[in-house]
């Protein structure tokens, strides 16, 4: 930061020096004329006084760089604007001792991808056991019971199965969205649940590609998330929300 | 080579109790086969092409017969008994079945004997095709050679399989020996191939005939220009296993990914369902010459790896038994295992050399696939290059067959070409630096290697024979493999499980047991 407090740049070994170190692949064979447009690259991305330490050949057709350099940008702080999130990102464990703690009885995720949608990417990296990119989906979970119904699911069928089970959570998953499909699966899931009586006693969560937090407050879900969720994310806002009912209960 | 003091006598209970369970497990699926399993069997027998809804044909009549009840005397009789009256080609008469649909009430009988060796006949077509290809690989090899162990196994995953090529040849010339393609995300839960080339994939790129065919002469091509065979693998995994084992033994792929449980506890697929196909498919691809890869490194991604060391040698043990049932020589069996225990456990490096000198000793004929580190790699991609040194390290100490090279960008996104560049340098100065230390190095007796690996072995032992006793099948259920439970009737594909009837016939099947009884 500067004397005022609320600028920062990169920093290497002097304050304000603005170093930077990259790396990246040029597709082209190694050599001076690489070295140079490695340079000019480097420099268009904003960057000054740049220097090639490796020009390494991957292959013919391709070379590989580290370029150190500087840059002289800077960020004022203070007009930073972070998005208040909902909830407290927990770890597995950390889940698993809090549902112990706070229900003293294991909880019940009930999932599925209504009406016609058969693309399960986005329930399965959630539920199940497998996860996503190394995260373990609930499944893995030993104080939740996942229960993923797959695809294509009529939303009868899933709000008579959350009823039966006596779900904590029900989660809906719509990833096509063509001619606003995902719109209507979701309205007519939630129409059911509200008959049902079942709207105010489970957590509505829905995710999808296409899905914000204000459209699933729109139409009347209690949580959405968005390309990029973990399932971790998930339960932990999930686990948040119900001792926060609980609590208000009381 | 330095070897670990095991308990031999340990070791054969192991391989007893492991026999026991593969043995009973195989005798409750016998009179079963499954809609996947007949559609492989259609494809040997010449049924390749796909409606203009894009539904393959294989697809097109299974469900059909399926629908129909028909499907308990086997596809490949109706398709016979079409093929005969119709006196058509294999070609035409597929193209009709799918299209037109099967009119059982007018397709006359034909009398036993001459059925069956139609069906033979074409089976053996099929299997000729399987047969070439095995063939043309074992010249290829002859004349090429191929790299030292450890063998070093890339994977590329961009989605398109021309880009994938281009990623393939750089990592070829790179020092890669196995190239594997990453398949689309959850294409193992699709109970069909997609066989339309231009679909993107996401998360990896679609398997099927063309994609592999592509693959494999961008990689005979390279192989050429290095003067070293380049192996080329894919998926025979998920619901439709048996028809990937089809396509990959004709087009010449030379590894598959195949487990006896993965499907059942990673993709919840049903598990009667998961051990029929798997039976088919590997008595197929030993008929092609190709090794499978077990993949007992998934358990160590959900179960702790310190803890539940004993779990992977007790499936390790189980997934042999299956394949030498199958028909599979040790050669060809490529057991999994990886380096997965946490960074911050003390002595971690002792306990990963203990387990890969344990599997390595216990399964000497078999090319032992060893995997890098993925649940604790971070966003730290320097620390991630050193983690992958120290399994490096213990690949090359433990002679492990197959090498799956660790991207210092692992749990970010697929390897962009310089993490595989990257991830090569570190192999081949590892491996250089230490190529000949296993030889000078003895464990010391009673030290902590060799009792880990004492400990782990007996483990192994306990939970066979406790499997053997309650049957694998209830074994799963009782989540004692990755800390997953899974029940008989649940998971996807059963409804694709049939009965047979008592005149099911499934010619390849057969002659692949035939054939191999003989040889």
């Amino acid at each position: 930061m500067n004397a005022k407090g609320n600028t920062v740049t990169a920093y290497g070994d002097t304050r304000g020096d603005g170093a930077v170190q990259l790396s990246f692949t040029l597709p082209m064979p190694s050599g001076e004329k690489a070295r140079q447009a490695a340079l000019v690259l480097t420099a268009r991305m904003g960057l000054q006084d740049a220097r090639v330490v490796l020009m390494d050949p991957i292959d013919p057709g391709f070379t590989y760089f580290v370029v150190y350099a500087e840059t002289r940008e800077t960020v004022d702080v203070s007009t930073i604007q972070v998005h208040e999130v909902a909830y407290e990102a927990m770890e597995p464990e950390e889940i698993n001792r809090f549902i112990r703690e706070t229900f003293g009885r294991k909880l019940v995720v009930i999932g599925a991808c209504i009406g016609s949608d058969a693309h399960t990417v986005g329930i399965d990296a959630i539920m199940n056991m497998k996860g996503y990119d190394m995260h373990k989906g609930l499944e893995s979970y030993p104080e939740i019971r996942a229960l993923n119904l797959g695809a294509q699911v009529p939303c009868e069928t899933l709000a008579a199965r959350a009823a039966e089970e006596k779900a904590d959570a029900v989660l809906v998953s719509q990833v096509v969205t063509q001619k606003n499909a995902h719109l209507k699966n979701l309205t007519r899931l939630i129409e059911l649940l509200e008959t049902e009586g079942l709207s105010e006693e489970m957590v509505l969560i829905v995710g999808g590609p296409q899905v914000t937090p204000e459209l699933a407050k729109e139409l009347g879900y209690d949580a959405g998330f968005g390309r990029g969720t973990f399932p971790g994310d998930v339960a932990s806002y999930l686990v948040q929300e119900l001792a926060d009912r609980e609590s208000r209960r009381e | 080579m330095a070897a670990l003091n095991l308990d031999e006598a340990e070791v054969g209970r192991a391989r007893r109790a492991a026999a026991r369970i593969a043995v009973d497990t195989l005798s409750q699926i016998e009179g079963k086969t499954t809609v996947a399993v007949e559609r492989a069997v259609l494809r040997l027998l010449g049924v390749e092409g796909m409606t203009p809804e894009g539904v393959p044909w294989a697809n097109r009549i299974v469900d059909d017969l399926l629908a129909r009840g028909l499907l308990d005397r086997g596809a490949a009789a109706w398709f016979v008994r079409t093929l005969v009256s119709r006196g058509d080609s294999p070609a035409e008469t597929a193209k009709h079945m799918a299209l037109e649909g099967l009119d059982d009430e007018a397709l006359p009988e034909v009398e036993p004997g001459e059925l069956r060796d139609r069906m033979c006949s074409l089976a053996r077509e099929g299997l000729d095709r399987v047969d070439r290809s095995r063939g043309e690989r074992e010249e290829r090899l002859a004349r090429l050679g191929r790299g030292p162990e450890p063998l070093r196994y890339l994977i590329v995953a961009t989605g398109d399989i021309h880009e994938d090529v281009v990623q393939a040849r750089a990592a070829a010339r790179g020092g890669a020996d196995i190239i594997a393609v990453i398949r689309h995300t959850a294409q193992s839960l699709l109970d069909y191939v997609p066989e339309d080339g231009g679909i993107q994939g996401v998360g990896g790129t679609i398997a099927n005939r063309e994609n592999f065919r592509v693959m494999r002469e961008a990689l005979d091509e390279v192989s050429e220009e290095l003067g070293r065979y380049v192996f080329l693998t894919n998926y025979c995994s998920g619901l439709c296993m048996p028809e990937m084992a089809v396509l990959g033994a004709q087009e010449r792929l030379d590894v598959m990914l195949n487990d006896s449980m993965y499907g059942v506890i990673f993709r919840d697929i049903n598990m009667v369902r998961t051990f029929i196909d798997q039976h088919f498919s590997r008595a197929l691809l030993a008929r092609a010459g190709m090794m499978i890869n077990t993949g007992e490194d998934n358990y160590l991604t959900t179960s702790d790896a310190f803890q539940k060391a004993h779990t992977v040698l007790a499936s390790q043990f189980i997934n042999e038994q299956f394949a030498l049932l199958s028909g599979l020589e040790p050669g060809q069996i490529g057991l999994g295992h990886a380096f997965e225990i946490s960074p911050k456990v003390e002595d971690s490096f002792l306990h990963e050399l203990a387990q890969a000198q344990m599997v390595r000793q216990i399964f000497a004929d078999c090319p032992v696939k060893y995997m890098p580190p993925t649940k604790y790699m971070t966003g730290n991609i320097f620390q991630g290059n050193v983690q992958n040194a120290l399994f490096n390290a213990v690949s090359v100490l433990t002679n492990q067959t197959v090498h799956l090279l660790g991207m210092p960008t692992e749990a970010i996104h697929t390897p962009h070409v310089h993490d595989r560049h990257l991830s090569l340098e570190n192999v081949d100065y590892v491996f250089r630096a230490m190529q000949h230390l296993g030889e000078e190095i003895a464990f010391r007796p009673g030290g902590r290697i060799e009792t880990r690996a004492r400990k782990v072995l007996a483990d192994a032992v306990a939970m066979l024979e406790e499997v053997a006793g309650t049957g694998l099948m209830e074994a799963i259920s009782q989540a004692m493999f990755a800390d997953i439970a899974r029940t008989r009737v649940g998971g996807k594909g059963l409804e694709g499980v049939v009965e047979k009837a008592e005149d099911y016939c499934n010619p390849v099947g057969d002659l692949l047991k035939e054939e191999r009884t003989a040889s």
